[in-house]
């Protein structure tokens, strides 16, 4: 291809405002993309990497001004339908595939729009599928409904209809969030492919260890402006973060010794048949214990047993050394257990309801008055945590769907909080939210650590629990198979023992 | 057989309960499950299955709609008053009046959806209380009996009588219903603007990104229904052979009730022509059945009732797992 030589973009966008409801969502951003690059937008959620994508493919008009040139034409705006005409493909954050349809239509889906009213050709839909999915080398029943298919499957879809026809340019919005590490793996395989073969990938990731891993250069937004593009090859993790907060985190080990303080909970041989078995530990006041492992390990079914939501088959739960055994996970709020799982969109969090509301959900008991809900608890109630914890918010009244990332897993935090609870279990704590975030959430961690609560934190990434538990039990097809010190070992121990 | 009860399992469960009943009916009466009788029921349910198909639409794009039985109602009678002042008229005629309001009045509430951004629910529900109101305030209630002879005279399209002596016919509402069974068969399964339906209905914000048109979709929809809504009110008034303006009222969630027994999902994305047609079936074979049994016509509403529970428990509970043997091995 005579275009990449001297570099000439193959994309590129100068003067880009857009203004949602009186917000300038991006400011006078530029972008460019070379031919077969790997390129990786970097940002903060409402930093604008949506957005700039959503320009680029045309569902939304930028301001005018704006200069758009794509493969030596001008356009002063995309539509989707021109867009992905011109080889312009996107695989967004949740995928944007329609579950009831079969396989072969989710990826050839482009044959039934834009051509106004015409009888539908499932011989060359189907035709399509079959050759977008031989470009991935994968094999599929293209047609059987796409609800069959988990979730990484789902993501192959995804990827296949982004091929289908002559694809120049992909962009892919998170498209590790949910996958377990081989998955990842896979994917990346198939994004160097890509690139390999002349189609150019624009990644967006908050995993900051694979943009470095598989992009050439990284641009980088904060606030809706350009910050700048860099070069990935002498980039590292913390000078990209600098880049995308402004700020400088420095991670260190927080672990300390507190095995003489009394045991809060002690679990002993607990299983349960195909998900986790044999597991014990002990966890004492103060203290954070990591558990780590992949996707799959049996994390979240030990944390639901726990939480009193799954019965276990064997064992003993001990909980300051009186044993339980909780019908429901009412005992267990009773007993002093909070659980914030790891959906919290889903199953965290009340999305339509207003931030105060959800706030108390977990402890109502706590603001009656005479049986009714008392207005005057309820705010004292409220006022108290998101002081505590220091959440931005609006009115406690607002729906908390205006809250970022960041300040919703803090309600979702203090929630748990005001039920007073004895152990605090935090599943995947930081999916979803910015690096910045994350700080903040593990700062108010380590605070209820020496406040005296205990806490097991799940994550799987691994540096999580490495800079911010004392202990670390590492998980792996149900059974714990490791457990380190983190003032002992290097976090490239623990990494190599767990991603293997 | 199997890869059709495996992709469609709510139709073949449909069709298993139909073969069922009439089996139970035709050992408790003893004129049941007789040719005539299966033809007399294809006659009565003509109506409810137009009327189905054009529901059928606006489900799967995601919408509900409980208007169009009034919508009928006013299209029945707006083209009754129409032939008489033109004073003649014939079928292709009323076709294109009452179906004309029928789209009119379906492309209001997509408006109203569409420009408003106000649920379909509640869209309908208002459209509902407006198009009866202005029906009987205008009409006063006065049904009108006087109708030309083209309307009300039974056309016969085929009839022959068997060796029992039973007569079996095919008549003019059989035929409207099978080409609209057809032409929505035909929308929804082969045409594209059908599969942008079916994707509006399953992921509304998907298809959006994919430049579906929107709002085209939605008044496609609720177009489509009004037309199949105007068309069923013309028939429905040759049937009957009278326009009373509160005929239809109440036909909705009867027909409603078939057309989710059938397997359409509330909230889009899925249903299939077939089904609709079953789950009309269903419901008409149930009542006539009990009719002929002697039941009270108030118990028919609370069997119906319990068919639909227990159908969409079936069908969450999933066809597959209910009949292992139809897994997917692998995946």
């Amino acid at each position: 291809m005579d275009e990449t030589v001297g570099g000439k973009p193959l994309l590129s966008l100068r003067n880009i405002n857009i203004t949602f409801g009186g917000v300038r969502a991006l400011r006078d951003v530029s972008f460019e993309l070379k031919p077969g690059e790997i390129h990786c937008i970097a940002g903060e959620n409402g930093s604008g990497k949506s957005t700039l994508i959503k320009i680029i493919t045309g569902v939304y008009q930028p301001a005018d001004g704006a200069e758009i040139e794509f493969d030596g034409k001008a356009y002063s705006h995309m539509s989707p339908v021109s867009a992905h005409a011109g080889g312009i493909k996107v695989i967004w954050q949740d995928l944007a595939l329609f579950p009831e349809m079969t396989v072969a239509e989710n990826i050839g889906f482009s044959e039934v729009v834009g051509h106004g009213l015409r009888l539908v050709d499932y011989g060359r839909i189907r035709a399509i599928a079959l050759e977008a999915l031989a470009k991935l080398g994968v094999s599929l029943d293209v047609d059987a409904p796409l609800k069959e298919f988990p979730i990484a499957q789902r993501q192959i879809v995804a990827i296949a209809r982004a091929l289908v026809g002559e694809a120049r340019v992909v962009f892919m919005d998170e498209p590790t969030a949910s996958l377990t590490q081989s998955e990842t793996d896979h994917l990346l395989d198939i994004v160097r492919n890509l690139s390999a073969s002349g189609v150019a990938v624009v990644f967006v990731s908050h995993r900051l260890a694979e943009v470095l891993e598989i992009s050439s250069r990284i641009t980088v937004l904060r606030d809706g402006r350009l910050v700048g593009v860099y070069p990935a090859e002498g980039m590292t993790q913390s000078k990209i973060t600098e880049l995308m907060t402004g700020r400088t985190f420095e991670a260190k080990v927080r672990a300390a010794p507190r095995a003489d303080r009394p045991v809060v909970i002690e679990v002993d041989g607990l299983s349960r048949p195909g998900q986790f078995s044999d597991i014990s530990f002990k966890v004492h006041e103060g203290e954070t214990l990591g558990i780590t492992g992949l996707l799959g390990a049996g994390r979240t079914e030990l944390a639901m047993t726990l939480f009193g939501m799954l019965k276990p088959a064997a064992g003993r739960i001990r909980l300051d050394g009186r044993e339980v055994r909780f019908s429901s996970n009412r005992d267990a709020i009773d007993a002093g257990i909070a659980y914030l799982s790891e959906d919290r969109l889903s199953l965290g969090l009340i999305q339509a309801q207003s931030i105060v509301d959800n706030l108390v959900i977990s402890s109502l008991a706590r603001i009656l008055s005479g049986g009714l809900i008392s207005p005057g608890k309820k705010t004292s109630l409220v006022g108290k945590w998101v002081a505590e914890l220091g959440v931005k918010i609006g009115k406690p009244e607002d729906a908390i769907t205006t809250l970022s990332g960041g300040n919703q897993q803090r309600i979702a935090i203090a929630k748990w909080l005001a039920t007073d609870p004895r152990l605090l279990i935090l599943d995947a704590p930081t999916v979803g939210v910015d690096v910045g975030a994350r700080a903040g959430i593990f700062d108010i961690v380590a605070r209820l650590a020496d406040s005296g609560l205990a806490i097991i934190l799940i994550s799987d990434e691994v540096p999580e629990v490495y800079f911010n538990a004392d202990r670390i039990l590492h998980m792996a097809q149900g059974r714990v198979v490791g457990s380190y010190d983190p003032r002992a070992y290097s976090l490239h121990d623990i990494e190599a023992a767990v991603y293997g | 057989m199997v890869k059709f009860i495996r992709t469609h399992g709510t139709e073949s469960a449909l069709l298993a309960v139909i073969v069922v009943i009439s089996f139970v009916l035709s050992l408790v009466t003893d004129r049941y499950f007789t040719v005539g009788n299966a033809f007399d029921l294809l006659n009565t349910s003509s109506v409810n299955i137009i009327f189905a198909v054009g529901l059928l639409v606006v489900l799967i794009s995601g919408g509900i709609d409980i208007s169009f039985a009034v919508a009928a109602s006013v299209a029945q009678y707006g083209t009754a008053l129409f032939i008489a002042w033109i004073g003649g008229g014939n079928w292709a005629i009323g076709l294109i009046i009452a179906g004309s309001i029928g789209i009119g009045l379906g492309c209001l509430n997509a408006a109203l959806i569409q420009g408003f951004a106000i649920p379909s629910i509640v869209v309908s529900i208002s459209t509902f209380n407006v198009f009866f109101g202005l029906l009987m305030f205008f009409t006063k209630g006065v049904s009108i009996y006087d109708l030309p002879d083209w309307l009300t005279e039974h056309v016969v399209l085929y009839e022959r009588q068997l060796a029992d002596g039973s007569w079996i016919e095919i008549s003019l509402p059989v035929l409207v219903m099978a080409i609209c069974v057809v032409a929505t068969w035909t929308l929804v399964t082969r045409t594209t603007i059908g599969r942008q339906l079916y994707a509006f209905g399953d992921n509304p914000e998907g298809a959006r990104r994919f430049g579906v048109n929107i709002a085209a979709m939605r008044f496609i929809a609720f177009g489509w229904l009004g037309l199949m809504a105007g068309i069923a009110g013309l028939v429905q008034a040759h049937y009957a052979q009278e326009v009373v303006p509160n005929a239809l009222y109440g036909r909705e969630l009867d027909v409603l009730a078939a057309v989710v027994l059938g397997g359409a999902r509330l909230g889009g994305g899925k249903g299939t022509v077939l089904g609709c047609v079953l789950g009309v079936m269903l419901t008409q074979i149930t009542q006539n059945g009990l009719n002929l049994m002697g039941v009270s016509p108030f118990a028919f509403k609370m069997i119906v009732g319990a068919i639909i529970l227990i159908a969409i428990t079936l069908s969450n509970a999933r066809i597959e797992r209910l009949l292992p043997f139809l897994s997917r091995k692998g995946a």
